[in-house]
């Protein structure tokens, strides 16, 4: 039997490592995500992203650390466990030769308190493809099915690796407003996005990956550091390009406004997005240890 | 009770799917009739097999090809549908996805054996029905041989469908699964007294072949579908229905035991 520790966090990672002959692709990650909460994983690709998530899932053994998820080893934990989970993969290939409502109603049978089959596939919005095969849906609508299949089984644990890769933005909408539904009836989330409106929209807190390496952590607001969300006020003169980041943005445009005596060519005045501030983190990572991007080449 | 309970849902499903397979169904299931029909037409004005010089009494080709085209069946929807059938849901990820999930992996496995006990059934009531009428082959007399025919036939299915398993994990890739798996059923077939004449094979390549289970099933069918006087042209001068029951049952378990061991959801990694 799985030992079970009720009073862990949902999913715990301690120092967790994973190397392929020798090298690292998971290097020393830390986090913990609690219950209710939606965390997102952001990084580019390669970066471990999916090694980590794989291993918490049961898929993949770990080189070394310490994981826990809903109070088990994934190594080691059994059919009871899997079934408290929801894992939507980051790529789905089937043939496809069963309808929507049949995959559905056939994967319910697993779990022992299913959702129903008919809100599921409401929820995610095929509920006009429901009696049509999964192989003559689009690449979005059969996503939207891994996502059926994610949460079908009514996980208190899911796990979204990518899940809105080739979704249009309409459909992205739905998907969020869904998983908005999922965190309001109290499923603990894992997620991992390229995109970083998603992790703004959908998470709580976020960990940010960069060659196996956990380079920052925080609430989504708190990434990159106060220093992060500094403005940056971009501006031109005498042809040449410049930029300088400050508290008080208007201050120094009032300041270069006298100084120009009229208007200030090309001033611009902007906060970093959270995109600014991942891709910032991202290169600094990139550039603070080139051996890992080689691997990861 | 929950796994079997699951491995019964699993059953229709795999059945539901298999059939909508058009490419699958038509090249392992409809193939053994094909091959029985292909031999009986080409060696329809040939004199009867095991004929005295006189040329009366003997048996048609068409009555000689059944028992072999029967094990071949057998040996088909086991070892190849299964094999490549696997090899290709670990390539596109089915899997995966069924290795998360609460599904016990016996489950999925009586799910397939299931699937293939279901058509192979249905395979070789086709097959006879086909040898009866279009070909005008006399059926098996007495309960004796249809009991024989019926061990035979279920340990047959079964020893393929586990090795059929065993074999998926081979293949590096889905795509190569048919490349790999063919080829050996092909060889098997060809050497195991399925299109040639088992008798007729040099003593070394009969005793090759004897260390596979398809001879043995072609062998036990043999017993069950020809005359007794064709029992003298057997290696041993003998049906030696204990000793195909005994090969199937050694491939049988170590069939088993290789799937204990290499089957996994996924491929393994690092």
């Amino acid at each position: 039997m799985t030992p079970m520790n009720p009073g862990a966090p949902p999913v715990l990672v301690r120092k967790l490592s994973k190397s392929y002959g020798g090298a690292n692709a998971v290097d020393g990650v830390s986090f913990e995500i609690q219950e209710g909460e939606t965390f997102a994983l952001l990084g580019p690709n390669g970066a471990g992203k999916s090694t980590t998530i794989e291993i918490l899932e049961g898929y993949r053994d770990r080189s070394s650390g310490e994981v826990s998820v809903l109070g088990a080893d994934p190594a080691h934990a059994g059919l009871d466990w899997k079934a408290r989970l929801g894992i939507v993969l980051q790529s789905s290939g089937e043939s496809g030769n069963v309808t929507v409502l049949e995959q559905l109603t056939h994967f319910a049978r697993y779990y022992p308190k299913p959702r129903s089959v008919g809100e599921v596939i409401e929820a995610v919005g095929l509920a006009g493809k429901a009696k049509t095969r999964i192989s003559k849906l689009s690449g979005g609508q059969r996503r939207r099915v891994d996502v059926a299949l994610g949460i079908i089984g009514r996980p208190e644990l899911l796990f979204l690796d990518e899940p809105t890769t080739g979704f249009d933005p309409e459909a992205r909408r739905q998907f969020w407003a869904l998983i908005g539904q999922l965190k309001a009836e109290g499923t603990t989330i894992l997620l991992t996005t390229h995109y970083l409106d998603e992790a703004a929209t959908l998470a709580d807190r976020a960990g940010v990956i960069v060659g196996g390496k956990l380079v920052d952590i925080g609430g989504i607001d708190e990434i990159g550091g106060a220093q992060a969300k500094v403005p940056i006020v971009r501006w031109r003169q005498a042809g040449v390009g410049h930029s300088q980041r400050t508290a008080e943005p208007s201050a120094l445009a009032a300041r270069l406004y006298a100084e120009a005596g009229g208007e200030v060519e090309a001033l611009d005045i902007s906060r970093p997005s959270l995109e600014d501030i991942y891709l910032n983190l991202v290169g600094a990572g990139a550039v603070a240890d080139p051996a890992d991007q080689e691997v990861e080449a | 009770m929950r796994t079997l309970r699951l491995g019964w849902f699993r059953i229709g499903y795999e059945l539901r799917l298999y059939f909508r397979q058009g490419d699958s169904v038509f090249f392992t299931f409809l193939f053994p009739i094909l091959m029985l029909s292909v031999f009986a037409v080409a060696f329809s004005t040939s004199p009867n097999i095991g004929a005295p010089p006189d040329g009366s009494g003997g048996i048609t080709w068409a009555a000689f090809y059944v028992p072999g085209m029967v094990a071949a069946g057998m040996l088909l929807s086991g070892v190849q549908n299964l094999g490549v059938d696997i090899a290709g849901e670990k390539g596109d990820g089915t899997l995966k996805r069924l290795g998360g999930i609460p599904l016990p992996v016996f489950s999925y496995f009586c799910g397939k054996i299931g699937m293939v006990l279901a058509s192979s059934v249905l395979q070789v009531t086709l097959l006879l029905l086909v040898a009866r009428f279009a070909f005008n082959v006399p059926m098996p007399q007495g309960a004796d041989k249809w009991f024989t025919f019926a061990w035979v036939f279920l340990f047959g299915v079964i020893t393929s469908c586990v090795l059929g398993i065993a074999l998926s994990a081979l293949p590096r890739t889905g795509k190569s699964a048919t490349a790999v798996v063919i080829p050996i059923v092909l060889l098997l077939q060809f050497i195991s007294g399925v299109y040639l004449n088992f008798a007729q094979l040099p003593g070394w390549l009969q005793n090759f072949a004897s260390i596979f289970p398809l001879k043995w099933m072609a062998q036990g069918m043999r017993a069950v579908f020809l005359p007794r006087s064709f029992e003298a042209m057997e290696p041993g001068g003998a049906w030696n229905l204990g000793l195909v029951a005994l090969v199937m049952g050694v491939w049988l378990v170590a069939g088993l035991l290789l799937c204990r061991f290499t089957f996994r959801w996924i491929r393994r990694d690092g």
